[in-house]
């Protein structure tokens, strides 16, 4: 085998990181990401395609667009696309706060200390990997035989009960979507709040600024953009959320997700299989967009945290 | 002073706020006749066949979604940062690619073919291998991509290179051994993802440790509450293996002696 | 706010702060008289950045004073304390252009933005660099960005100036310059300052007094030349500028070091064996068959030139001599090696 790497000429030695001279056989270099870029085509790529060209078909593979259309007018799903939206905008502004708040109180510990790796580690697993898991979480709370609801009525003679299903609707949905929404925020913005620099709180204070002043012009400035992109990650992450959903919902379809379930799972419906596409289309437009204007604010933020 | 009140105050109440249902769930879980504890529903993760077999399942599957992913990743990825850098940025997007589409979306478009898959492959659960390999690439690629930053690759390899190690030698001593950290980190990332996962395992029918405990859920609760706080706490561990050995990139301002 | 021109009086009482077993100050006392520049010198870990918080306001004291123009500010929180500081590095608002952080300061005591625009422009133009006024910290290179600094600490008329390190973070070429700036600029508006650092060149050549600290104690407080010339304690001797450590005896207010007697200075020992600090100048090398010495190593410096020599006893020597004498100083060169009459510093 040819080596191909260029010698490092002296001229180049010095440059910051080590740069090669064009190779000759450079197409042939290439053929090292083809495996990934393959495997990536048939498990991501492809099923994407199926996706959004099955959006764009009926059940025998003709084009059409009744799909969209109805999953754009019809009410039922209309109403899902709005309830999504508002639960995810509604929990992740919460869980931004309430996460942020933490991100705070936590940054301010000990930066190898004990608390700080408890807290994210934690973190972590309600955020990313406890989905299913959280409803039955939710459920021992505050469920019909849930330990809070057990304890208010034994202890205050409050029965939870009689607006029993509260959990399985709006708010109780937001009170579980919350729940891994903070540590999802307290995972996306510790860094934004590790990189403010002590330098500058001492600054503005040497400089006769109080609390509220370093937070007004120094803090939240730099904070802002980097706030704003961790909230738009968790409105994606809840608009995509469907496993504690799922788990807690078994009837009904409140939520884009669970419209999918249905439409994926139907047997009684035919011909529901590409509506279900069309609805996975509409999630993915919607997250597409966020992320994009997540990924905008990221690179903004860069600019000031060196 | 009363910085540090309100920070303990914060700390408290969102504390609480995320610890008591895990507090609830082991109180459901414990509850026995009348008024008293009992571990039965404890016990009888071990004797609940369905259960058993999820945890099997998920378990090998971690394993091989580990390997999978370790295969597919780590040569790639230092074959792009060592050889084709202009690939990088497609590489990138492809691995962030799995955050804007959801599970829920995927899972669509994968029935078509995993019907294929499990008529080449046979019907296991464990053919779920190749969905979870996508499933971590945000989290894999994002831990070794800072991993392999952290070293200079190039010079390493020509290092070696100019001593006489072929390629694959460069990548099992002298690439790996250095990158052992960020490894380790989006292994560890992908075992949790993988005994998490119920959206896909679900949606194709395949009873994975999530699915079983959701359908365990509904004929008895306290044994689905109970395996899914040891579940819980499983991820935790492994988080918290994962801290301390991660080594923290933290850009710190210079500090002043005193 | 103090007026331009006149500075005021800074003293630190018996300053006292511990960190566990570590004591960061141990009753450390330093008077500042109005407008003086006072360098605070020592190696990591010694309190001089201690000191300087703790006169911030930034790190509380477990006893002592702190006094500022006659008032006891001890107690006084940071940000009501009116003095200016700048900071190693990284302290300017990346949010802000130069000129809105140098007017920072004025916004917060509620200036007019006329007043601000007026005031930062005067700064900037102080400092050089009125023609960044518009540009934020980030496209700003390393020097550029501690002038803004010094202008924004100046911009409040403070009281007091405190420098933590100002100059550690940037290249030697960038830190020559901002010396001289910054020590112009100091004069030009007269604020008593406190000024830290680990470097002993731009101590000497920067400060009216340096004081030198070790262990959270001041070893000794004088002008840099006194300090150079006349070393109080050994430590102060070996730590600024190079020290040879000679085998004497003492008696009578002189020692006898290689063969010459020499005035000592005070805090010496009064008598018997003791150890003499001399500096490499001091030394006298001259070729000599039936000398006391052999030359290791002569290193040509340019203008100087230092020569090691090793003694008959083993100790080793550092001269410092001119460039015409190294030709006759090759290694291995039979030499005499004697000391200047100039007084020393003889310790046990």
């Amino acid at each position: 085998m040819t080596d191909t790497l260029a010698p490092v000429s002296a001229e180049t030695a010095t440059a910051g990181p080590v740069r090669r001279r064009g190779t000759g056989r450079r197409w042939t270099a290439y053929l090292g990401v083809l495996p990934f870029l393959a495997y990536a085509a048939v498990f991501l790529l492809w099923p994407t395609y199926i996706v959004v060209v099955g959006a764009f078909q009926d059940t025998s593979g003709r084009p059409t667009t009744s799909s969209i259309k109805a999953v754009t007018t019809g009410s039922n799903y209309l109403d899902a696309f709005l309830e999504s939206i508002e639960l995810s905008l509604v929990t992740a502004l919460g869980g931004a706060v309430l996460g942020a708040l933490l991100a705070w109180a936590v940054t301010e510990s000990k930066p190898d200390g004990v608390l700080r790796k408890l807290v994210v580690a934690a973190s972590g697993v309600l955020a990313q990997f406890g989905g299913a898991m959280l409803a039955f979480a939710f459920l021992a709370t505050f469920g019909f035989n849930g330990f809070v609801t057990i304890l208010l009525q034994d202890a205050f003679g409050i029965d939870t009960q009689t607006s029993a299903g509260w959990i399985y609707g709006f708010w109780g949905l937001a009170v579980v979507y919350t729940y891994f929404q903070i540590p999802l925020m307290l995972i996306v913005f510790l860094p934004a709040i590790d990189g403010l620099r002590p330098q500058w709180r001492e600054a503005s204070d040497s400089l006769g600024g109080s609390t509220w002043a370093y937070w007004r012009h120094v803090g939240g400035p730099i904070l802002a953009p980097s706030f704003i992109g961790a909230t738009l990650l968790l409105f994606a992450n809840a608009f995509s959320a469907y496993a504690t959903a799922a788990a807690l919902i078994s009837q009904g379809s409140p939520l884009v997700t669970l419209q999918i379930r249905a439409a994926v799972t139907s047997e009684v419906v035919l011909g529901q299989a590409n509506i279900g596409k069309a609805l996975a289309l509409g999630m993915v437009v919607v997250v597409a967009i966020v992320m994009t204007l997540y990924a905008l604010l990221q690179r903004r933020t860069a600019r000031w945290l060196r | 002073m009363s910085r540090r009140i309100f920070r303990w105050l914060v700390l408290v109440l969102v504390g609480l706020y995320l610890l008591l249902p895990l507090f609830a769930m082991v109180e459901f879980s414990t509850r026995g006749a009348g008024n008293s504890r009992s571990l039965e529903a404890w016990k009888g993760i071990g004797t609940n066949s369905d259960l058993v077999a999820g945890i099997l399942v998920s378990v090998e599957l971690a394993v091989l979604t580990v390997a999978g992913m370790l295969v597919l990743l780590v040569p790639t990825m230092t074959w792009v940062h060592l050889r084709v850098p202009r690939v990088r940025r497609l590489v990138e997007f492809i691995c962030l690619l799995p955050l804007t589409i959801p599970a829920i979306v995927l899972v669509v478009g994968l029935a078509p073919i995993y019907a294929w898959v499990n008529y080449l492959l046979g019907n296991s659960g464990l053919t779920l291998t190749f969905v979870y390999i996508v499933l971590t690439l945000p989290f894999a690629y994002r831990a070794l991509d800072g991993g392999l930053r952290a070293i200079d690759v190039v010079t390493l390899s020509e290092a070696a290179r100019g001593l006489g190690a072929s390629w694959l030698n460069v990548l099992l001593h002298v690439i790996i051994p250095n990158i052992r950290a960020a490894i380790i980190s989006a292994s560890v990332v992908s075992v949790a993802l993988v005994l998490g996962e119920y959206t896909i395992a679900s949606l194709l029918n395949f009873n994975t440790l999530q699915p079983v405990i959701v359908l365990l859920g509904k004929r008895n609760a306290a044994i689905s509450v109970a395996v899914s706080v040891a579940a819980l706490l499983f991820a935790f561990v492994l988080l918290l293996v994962l801290a301390q050995v991660a080594p923290r990139r933290r850009a710190k301002a210079v500090e002043g002696e005193s | 706010m103090s007026s331009p021109g006149t500075g005021v009086e800074v003293r630190l009482v018996d300053l006292c702060r511990r960190y566990g077993d570590v004591r960061a100050l141990d009753n450390l006392s330093l008077e500042m008289a109005p407008g003086e520049l006072v360098a605070l010198l020592g190696p990591s870990g010694c309190g001089k950045t201690t000191a300087l918080r703790s006169l911030a306001g930034l790190e509380e004291v477990d006893s002592g004073q702190v006094l500022v123009g006659g008032k006891d500010i001890t107690h006084v929180s940071a940000h009501r304390r009116d003095m200016g500081m700048v900071f190693q590095a990284y302290s300017l608002f990346p949010n802000m252009t130069a000129r809105e952080n140098v007017a920072y300061g004025l916004r917060l005591r509620k200036a007019g933005s006329g007043e601000r625009r007026r005031r930062a422009g005067e700064l900037l133009d102080l400092v050089g660099l009125a023609t960044h006024a518009d540009r934020f910290p980030h496209q700003l290179s390393g020097g550029q960005q501690q002038r803004v600094a010094l202008a924004r600490a100046l911009a409040i008329r403070p009281m007091v100036l405190l420098l933590d390190e100002p100059l550690s973070a940037l290249d030697a070429k960038v830190r020559s310059q901002l010396r001289d700036e910054i020590r112009s600029v100091q004069r030009e508006v007269g604020t008593t300052t406190l000024f830290v650092t680990h470097d002993q060149e731009e101590a000497l050549a920067m400060a009216d007094r340096v004081g030198v600290m070790s262990a959270g104690r001041l070893q000794q407080i004088a002008p840099p030349a006194e300090l150079y010339e006349r070393p109080r304690t050994a430590f102060v001797a070996e730590f600024v500028g190079l020290t040879n450590k000679l085998r004497g005896s003492v008696h009578g207010g002189k020692v006898s070091v290689l063969g010459t007697e020499v005035p000592v200075l005070d805090g010496s020992v009064e008598s018997g064996d003791a150890t003499v600090l001399v500096r490499p100048e001091s030394v006298i090398v001259a070729p000599d068959p039936d000398g006391n010495g052999r030359v290791v190593e002569a290193t040509y410096l340019g203008s100087l030139c230092r020569v090691q020599v090793q003694l008959d006893d083993g100790t080793t020597v550092l001269a410092q001599v001119g460039s015409a004498e190294i030709a006759e100083l090759a290694p291995s060169t039979p030499v005499r090696v004697t000391v200047r009459p100039s007084p020393v510093l003889a310790t046990a």
